[in-house]
């Protein structure tokens, strides 16, 4: 059971530089948990008093994980995960 | 049909149907035409509403001075309806947006402050924030907090696309602002109990999210996601094959924000046609095509195209 997880620029401190890493989780918070275990410091920017950052956007498969139940939102094998920074349209 | 002045004119744009595209007889695609508004795109509603309104609060009066953040279109909206009312209007506007969006601008009498590429839009409201405490007698119309912005796509867009369409179950639109999706979408839901608002949100390059840190992120006022029944982010390979497509099979030369809302007004349809249900699915067309001209969007490979615009504010 392994995603794909995309990670911004500003967070790849967090991951030694690479853009791309591999988790594995039920959830996208059991996702976190784990993604921390290797890249120490990551969970704390994205998730604030037990939900999502406020300016911190998640997608699994492209989809907002806010209509899909937030850190409970389900993974499946083979899904991509991409972590985006809250930016303005216009 | 006749009116008194082109500012007169806003809206009231077509609902035309994509008989190529939509994938049967039950599940069907409406594009709604926006590029047919007096600039040229959808923004020219939320800017009339936004001005309407604060002539109305007695905020501006002739000869004021308008600023507003925008990557381009509500800057070319707001140009044009300044123009005509007398005011003078000066617009923040983040440096890699594309040249057109510039002449336009200057070409409808603004003036044009640049902020830095890095940080996209988010820099160019910092910058026009920090204008606006420098001018306090400059106004901001702001029209990622405005309700009149919103308030615009509630009387007009919604109830324009249900007459159109009364047998309507999925609206589906960009997230910019969130403006028209707010209003259209609140208009919607109240009196077509059950339909789906669906939200499509450009994915740009890195560059556009270069923020320093997270907690410079930006989420704009009008947002309430209770109105959403669910967000999807597409990249530029999605919506420009999307744009693509919509002109050559449908004949509508559009901008590249309406390819990633067609990339998910499809999806919509998809899922209708496995579920065996019946869709009637209408899609906003923000603006056409000519603005994006140069990025290199319609020439050439998919492949260079998205090279073409990677760093760029394509939507």
């Amino acid at each position: 059971m392994a995603v794909q997880v995309r990670v911004p620029t500003i967070l790849r401190n967090y991951t030694g530089g690479s853009k791309v890493v591999e988790g594995a989780g039920e959830t996208l918070g059991a996702l976190f948990e784990d993604l921390d275990t290797r890249h120490a410091g990551l969970r704390g920017r994205l998730v604030a008093d037990e939900g999502l950052h406020r300016f911190v956007n998640v997608y699994i498969n492209d989809e907002d994980v806010r209509f899909l139940g937030g850190l409970d939102a389900k993974l499946s094998d083979g899904d991509n995960v991409t972590i985006l920074p809250a930016v303005a349209g216009g | 049909m006749r009116y008194d002045s082109l500012v007169s004119s806003v809206g009231r744009t077509p609902l035309v149907g994509l008989p190529r595209l939509s994938p049967s007889a039950d599940v069907r695609l409406w594009a709604k035409l926006e590029q047919n508004n007096p600039t040229g795109s959808i923004k020219d509603r939320a800017a009339l509403w936004m001005v309407q309104d604060a002539e109305k609060r007695g905020v501006l009066s002739p000869g004021a001075t308008v600023l507003e953040p925008t990557s381009g279109n509500t800057g070319i909206s707001l140009a044009m309806v300044c123009s005509q009312r007398g005011y003078r209007l000066i617009c923040v506007m983040p440096e890699n947006t594309s040249v057109e969006r510039r002449q336009l601008l200057t070409m409808w009498g603004a003036e044009i402050i640049f902020s830095p590429a890095a940080g996209g839009s988010n820099e160019a409201v910092a910058v026009a924030k920090r204008l606006a405490a420098e001018h306090p007698d400059w106004v901001m119309l702001y029209q990622y907090g405005n309700p009149a912005n919103a308030q615009a796509h509630y009387e007009t867009t919604g109830p324009e696309i249900l007459e159109d369409l009364p047998s309507i179950t999925h609206f589906v639109a960009g997230l910019g602002t969130t403006g028209t999706l707010m209003g259209t979408g609140r208009y919607l839901k109240e009196q077509v109990p059950g339909i789906t608002v669906v939200a499509a949100e450009p994915r740009y390059g890195e560059l556009v999210y270069g923020l320093r840190n997270i907690d410079e992120g930006f989420v704009p006022e009008l947002y309430d996601p209770s109105v959403l029944t669910s967000r999807y982010s597409v990249g530029p390979r999605e919506a420009l094959r999307r744009t693509r497509e919509l002109v050559t099979e449908e004949g509508i030369f559009a901008g590249i924000s309406t390819g990633a809302i067609l990339h998910a007004a499809l999806a919509q349809a998809d899922k209708a046609v496995k579920d065996g249900k019946r869709a009637d699915i209408a899609f906003i067309v923000c603006d056409g095509g000519w603005k994006y001209l140069s990025t290199g969007a319609y020439a050439g490979t998919l492949e260079e195209a998205e090279a073409a615009l990677e760093g760029q504010l394509w939507a």
